[in-house]
């Protein structure tokens, strides 16, 4: 079974290899769940309750459990990469005010957590073996058909029909940050300016909210975002930067297809 | 930087010295195969691998394989001139962004008052190679987040109409 829906300003994907124990009804749910999280967390919204906490309009102790949990994550985030994560960056960016940068902006985690707990909801429902793919971040559980791992690819910042490596995974997550897509998406909190130094950053993992957050930061960081990443015991990671150089951390081989 | 601190530094250095000592007698071994040796361990591709513990052990390197760094706040701090038991020892070492980039040691016992230099002492190795395209057997993509009309002409858009075809 396999389903695509565009949400989210992109599209998110759903392959179910034991279809046979998942009822449409499962799938469903998953979708409204995402769009749920829409509703919570999109930038894009005026009404969404970060729009709204963001304009001071709405305590965080008054909003949804969720949105409280992923401001708390991304907090965690913040301290560890010393500021290279920072959800209030909007709050201070308004003499160069973007579409879709609010004041509070959890963008940079909430996809690979909304990904996260929407796998648990198919493991919950005793799907084993699956994909989801939001916009880029994956999370892969169990094996794909006739298959021994997952083979997830890593898009190639510059060849649309290339991949840059193969990663193989039974469970886990895989999340990408990049600026060849979403030209300067990703500002540098601690300087207000574009990151540059990389093309792309791969981070793969046990966690598709941590992955996510953690590309974002790398990316923010530049080249020596690698190097943090390498100190974080719980992912790998693979950058690409911007003279075509490809840096992993030790243990990224360790995931990597033959 | 405090006593126990400088003692640990140099303890490590001369770990370094070992290591460097016994490249001696290979010349031509590159560190890269060094590295990789260290990690000719791995498990299969197709596992997951074990959690990891604390952040992995530094490992000398080559001034090539380093990433880039900054060079606007490199200082170099001298430690004390320590006696030991085979001559004294100093150890400088060279601070960026708040961590330790290279080791130098102007004083080591026996001959070797040269200057030892490794690279990203404090950090773990990364690795480093040139980009390649592949065209590869996959089951998804993973990249920077496209936008709605971006997908209709990426990699994951074909791979999820062969799969709704499927």
């Amino acid at each position: 079974m396999h389903r695509v829906e565009h949400l989210w300003g992109t599209a998110i994907s759903v392959e179910v290899v034991d279809a046979d124990c998942v009822a449409t009804d499962t799938v469903d749910a998953l979708y409204a769940w995402f769009e749920r999280v829409d509703e919570l967390f999109s930038t894009w919204r005026d009404d969404s309750e970060i729009s709204r906490i963001g304009r001071g309009e709405l305590a965080v102790a008054d909003a949804s459990p969720a949105v409280a949990t992923v401001l708390a994550l991304c907090d965690e985030v913040r301290v560890l990469s010393g500021g290279a994560f920072d959800v209030t960056f909007g709050a201070r960016a308004r003499l160069d005010p973007r579409p879709g940068l609010g004041p509070l902006d959890p963008s940079g985690l909430v996809k690979g957590w909304a990904v996260e707990r929407a796998a648990a909801m198919l493991l919950d429902a005793g799907v084993r073996q699956f994909c989801i793919n939001a916009g880029g971040d994956v999370v892969v559980r169990g094996r794909p058909p006739a298959q021994a791992a997952w083979r997830i690819g890593i898009q190639h910042p510059w060849e649309r029909d290339k991949v840059a490596a193969v990663v193989c995974m039974v469970d886990g997550a895989v999340a990408t940050s990049g600026g060849y897509e979403r030209r300067d998406h990703v500002i540098d909190p601690r300087t207000g300016q574009p990151a540059h130094g990389l093309a792309s950053v791969t981070v793969v993992g046990r966690d598709l909210a941590i992955a996510d957050a953690y590309a974002t930061a790398a990316f923010a960081l530049g080249p020596d975002g690698m190097t943090w990443l390498a100190g974080r015991a719980d992912v790998e990671a693979m950058g690409i930067t911007d003279d075509r150089r490809v840096v992993t951390t030790p243990g990224f081989e360790q995931y990597r297809a033959a | 930087m405090n006593r126990s601190r400088l003692v640990s530094v140099i303890i490590a250095t001369l770990g370094v010295l070992g290591l460097l000592a016994s490249f001696h007698t290979s010349p031509g071994t590159s560190t890269r195969s060094a590295g990789a040796a260290v990690r000719g361990t791995a498990p299969p591709a197709a596992t997951a691998p074990p959690p990891q513990g604390s952040t992995p052990q530094p490992q000398p390197s080559g001034g090539t394989q380093s990433p880039p760094t900054t060079t606007a706040d490199r200082r170099t701090v001298a430690g004390d001139t320590v006696p030991t038991d085979y001559g004294n020892v100093q150890v400088n070492i060279v601070v960026s962004g708040g961590r330790i980039v290279d080791v130098q040691a102007p004083q080591l016992p026996n001959d070797r008052s040269r200057s030892v230099r490794i690279s990203n002492y404090a950090g773990p190795q990364l690795r480093q190679e040139a980009l390649q395209a592949q065209s590869a057997n996959i089951n998804t993509v993973s990249g920077a987040t496209y936008t709605s009309d971006g997908y209709a002409q990426s990699l994951q858009s074909a791979l999820d109409r062969a799969g709704i075809k499927r």
